[in-house]
């Protein structure tokens, strides 16, 4: 009877209101290989993942705020930084190496700082919404510029080798971090995934996504808009500040080119390249970023105009990322349409 | 007294530059709603092209007393850039604006390297022209001549813009667009040339201002991502599509931060987000904004 109506509407509708719980399970795979991954791959590409760990997390909360809420925030970088510099600060002026303690500190630290930020953020939207971010985030960075006695300026601040558990790791420096870190941060990678995977399933993501869609009326049926948004970015400056934290212990160093703004577009960048849309898609954007930028930099000393021009045909091409792309294609081959 | 006219002068010439770009900004927000990234670029390719384009006048036997116009020729020339740059931004007007800022900050990436292939890494400076109109004794403080008179080009880019947008019919049609495309398009106006028109304008200004800058320092890698975020600063303290919030905005930052320089250099920027940030929490808006947020 009503079956022809059917056929055309509900395709589109049904599949933005799904759960996608292959979202979770692409995450959970990719850690998978991961876990793996130090029995096969050589010392330089465990060294790549990384940082690809840590922009994973920051990404995670990143696209709480982006893809969930609707917000573009372009000042992320400086929960890195806030991140990177909790670190620094407490493993070299204050001898504190619990990595822990580091992660517990880091986490509160960005998250008050995102109380305060994002209670002016918040109140806006769109553009204008990015751009207070980044007008805070560069805040930030110039504070770490150049109050040189407190933050060492353009040098920054070393960050010293952590104990995990409370224990000291012996060996190089690789040794330790291609091997009792690397697994440290990976399972941290798979905790927190989990954990924001429950937050977006949860009453709480649901409020999200419907102030996304329509502020308006989420407000008329009751969603607490002011309250949501500012929970979703404190959630975010944390998982920012845990990725922080893994980056500086990475490289070994706090500088102030983490919280610049032209970072906080590369993670635009990364969570737009793996496909914003979805759960793991921001995840995958980090490692195809993080694997590109390496190796077009092995290639060229001319990287950023590979990497820029391809940020302008994704978005021309490709905006739904590599994770909607694919998504598309299944779809179609299910024959959806 | 002299130290007050000092920062004055210095704050005021930095806002003459600074007012150009922004003023860029706020035109290609106010109609196609893009707030461009890579603006800075704009004006670091100015910058670029103004040094090579008089040191090419200069070797041809130009005398360098004419190098100002040449400059402002420059920076106009190179501004055509965008003619291409608006085909590729067509694609995505009806898009996110999230989009539309990571296309410009695409861009702005690679004309980073654009730069870096074309005049280097280190930063390029211009030989021996900033002084040729000499120096002007103004209430005790000893200028050079050439800042007074890109203070007064921008006075004047201003006016004349304002006069374009305002009492032109071409400035008419372009304010009616901004105001809404479609209906603009259902009386007959080709919107598409008049994107194309209004953001090749917003550049001219950005490469114009760059092309301004340079004899007085230098040109270098790092100007162009600076800039973006004092250009933000201004247009979020004058509000966002606001051509007088441009010219207040630009005023602002500019003197706040020469005064800064000579009282506290640590806070040079410093100051700058916080004049932001206040404003903001004052009048989210932007001094001259609009009301929505």
């Amino acid at each position: 009877m009503s079956n022809q109506s059917i056929d055309i509407a509900p395709e589109a509708v049904a599949r933005r209101a799904a759960p996608r719980p292959n979202g979770l399970w692409a995450l959970l795979g990719l850690i998978a290989v991961m876990a793996v991954m130090p029995w096969i791959a050589s010392p330089y590409a465990l060294l790549l993942m990384l940082p690809f760990i840590g922009y994973s997390i920051a990404l995670l909360g990143f696209n709480l705020l982006f893809g969930t809420t609707g917000l573009l925030s372009f000042g992320h970088a400086l929960f890195l930084g806030v991140g990177a510099y909790t670190a620094a600060v407490l493993t070299s002026k204050f001898g504190v190496l619990s990595f822990e303690l580091l992660l517990i500190t880091a986490a509160l630290v960005s998250g008050l700082i995102s109380l305060v930020v994002g209670a002016l953020c918040v109140r806006y939207t769109r553009i204008f919404f990015g751009m207070l971010t980044l007008a805070f985030g560069m805040l930030f960075h110039s504070f770490l510029f150049k109050f040189y006695s407190v933050t060492g300026g353009d040098q920054g601040m070393r960050v010293l080798r952590p104990l995990l558990l409370g224990m000291e790791w012996r060996g190089g420096k690789t040794a330790f971090l291609t091997g009792p870190f690397y697994y440290y941060a990976l399972i941290l990678f798979a905790l927190l995934g989990l954990a924001m995977w429950r937050i977006t399933q949860s009453p709480f993501g649901l409020h999200l996504r419907a102030i996304r869609e329509n502020a308006g009326k989420a407000a008329y049926v009751g969603v607490q808009i002011f309250r949501m948004r500012l929970a979703a970015f404190v959630i975010s400056a944390i998982y920012g500040g845990i990725g922080g934290t893994i980056l500086a212990v990475t490289t070994g160093l706090a500088d102030p080119e983490l919280a610049y703004w032209t970072h906080s577009g590369n993670l635009v960048f990364m969570a737009v390249l793996g496909g914003s849309g979805t759960f793991a898609g921001p995840a995958i954007g980090a490692l195809v970023f993080v694997v590109l930028q390496d190796f077009v930099m092995s290639i060229t000393q001319y990287w950023r105009f590979v990497m820029g021009a391809v940020l302008v045909l994704l978005v021309v091409f490709m905006p739904q990322g590599l994770s909607g792309t694919i998504e598309a294609l299944a779809n179609r081959r299910h024959g959806g349409r | 007294m002299t130290e007050l006219v000092d920062v004055i002068l210095g704050g005021t010439f930095h806002a003459a530059v600074l007012f150009l770009v922004a003023a860029g900004l706020q035109l290609v927000f106010g109609v196609q709603k893009i707030v461009n990234l890579a603006c800075g670029s704009f004006y670091a390719l100015g910058a670029y092209f103004g040094i090579t384009a008089v040191g090419i006048a200069i070797k041809l036997g130009m005398p360098p007393v004419l190098f100002l116009p040449v400059l402002i020729v420059a920076g106009l020339a190179i501004g055509l850039v965008g003619l291409p740059i608006e085909r590729v931004l067509r694609t995505i007007y009806r898009r996110d604006e999230s989009y539309q800022l990571l296309i410009t900050f695409g861009f702005l990436l690679m004309f980073q390297d654009v730069f870096r292939f074309l005049w280097g890494a280190t930063p390029r400076t211009m030989d021996n022209v900033y002084l040729v109109y000499g120096t002007t004794n103004f209430l005790g403080v000893r200028v050079p001549t050439y800042n007074l008179l890109v203070i007064a080009a921008s006075l004047a880019i201003a006016v004349g813009l304002g006069l374009f947008l305002e009492r032109t019919k071409i400035g008419r049609i372009v304010r009616a667009t901004a105001e809404n495309r479609d209906m603009a398009e259902g009386l007959g106006v080709n919107a598409s040339k008049i994107f194309a028109l209004v953001f090749t304008v917003g550049c001219m200004l950005g490469t114009v201002g760059g092309a301004l800058v340079v004899p007085s320092g230098a040109a270098s890698l790092d100007m162009a991502v600076e800039l973006v975020v004092e250009s933000f600063a201004v247009v979020v303290i004058g509000g966002l599509g606001s051509m007088r919030g441009a010219l207040v905005g630009a005023l602002v930052v500019g003197l706040m931060r020469a005064a800064a320089i000579s009282l506290v250099p640590e806070l040079e920027m410093l100051s700058v987000y916080l004049v932001v940030v206040v404003v903001l929490i004052v009048r989210p808006a932007g001094l001259f904004g609009k009301a929505t947020a």
